[in-house]
């Protein structure tokens, strides 16, 4: 059978018939769930966002106006539904740097030892790097998530969130702030 | 400490980390499930909210009339009340002849 493209899915779709969804849920459900792994750490807060983001496609559908890709509308609502997760989520911000594992606090005494030398690629650097992020406040983590670390524009983010372009900049430099407040109180908690 | 190279190597090490895409066994079958049974809870729901709807309008008609029938000034013949007058109406043919055989 020849495959439907996917104007004529959501079309479908949209005249009721359900199991066109599922196609299309099959074919992007991979980067909906590399979206929500970075914002999510357990399995089962992963599955919940994703089923959550396919959910609302699903009852926005006929808000989809074909204009820009599917897959960027469905990225969009993903990321949305990440940073609701991460408002409703916040309780490893309150916790210390005291739980740092042994790998950590090497990589980080080497740091303090050769800052040049260091690799970035290290295990422990991707684990400290999560704690820190899992540290931030919901906008700080989204706007460094997708500036800093995705690169993308503050034009796109303000696409991506939907808040204005200036607040984009303003949570930006805020989100900077508040990055350099918390790797600051990690180095005090395990050198002073 | 230097806080500036310390956040560009973590920022480095974030970029470095590329999310995994895998996604649980038939995942899509899951959401198609999920999207079914919403469609018959809707059904439900549906009905529902249409009964309490007419539930609610059949109140609020009753209140209304029984505001009325309450507030309503009785008229001031009062023994002249459809019963009379139903009563008349029907007994009419009957009382005629009377009248007609007087002088």
């Amino acid at each position: 059978m020849e495959e439907r493209s996917e104007a004529e899915l959501i079309t479908a779709v949209l005249k009721g018939d359900a199991a066109s969804f599922e196609p299309l849920v099959a074919k992007y459900s991979p980067r909906v769930f590399s979206t929500a792994r970075r914002y999510a750490r357990r399995e089962s807060e992963i599955e919940d966002i994703c089923q959550e983001v396919w959910l609302k496609a699903f009852d926005k559908l006929k808000t989809f106006r074909g204009e820009a890709p599917f897959e960027h509308w469905l990225m969009r609502m993903a990321v949305r539904t990440c940073y609701d997760f991460l408002r409703g989520h916040q309780r490893n911000r309150i916790s210390s740097f005291s739980e740092i594992s042994e790998p950590e606090e090497d990589w980080l005494e080497r740091f303090v030892a050769e800052p040049g030398n260091v690799a970035e690629d290290a295990d422990a650097a991707k684990l400290l790097i999560g704690r820190v992020l899992e540290k931030l406040s919901p906008e700080a983590r989204l706007v460094i998530q997708l500036l800093e670390i995705e690169d993308r524009s503050v034009k796109e983010i303000a696409k991506i969130t939907g808040w204005s372009v200036p607040l984009v900049k303003v949570r930006a430099f805020r989100a900077r702030g508040e990055m350099k407040k918390i790797l600051a109180r990690m180095t005090q908690e395990k050198y002073l | 400490m230097n806080l500036v190279e310390l956040e560009k190597k973590l920022i480095a090490a974030a970029r470095l980390q590329v999310p995994d895409e895998r996604v649980p066994y038939a995942f899509e079958k899951r959401i198609t499930a999920l999207i079914a049974a919403r469609a018959a809870a809707d059904h439900w729901v549906f009905w529902a909210r249409g009964l309490w709807r007419a539930a609610a309008s059949c109140v609020a008609v009753a209140v209304v009339l029984g505001a009325v029938s309450l507030f309503t000034p009785a008229t001031p013949d009062s023994s002249k009340d459809l019963s009379q007058d139903f009563e008349n109406t029907l007994l009419a043919s009957a009382d005629l002849p009377d009248n007609s055989s007087t002088p």
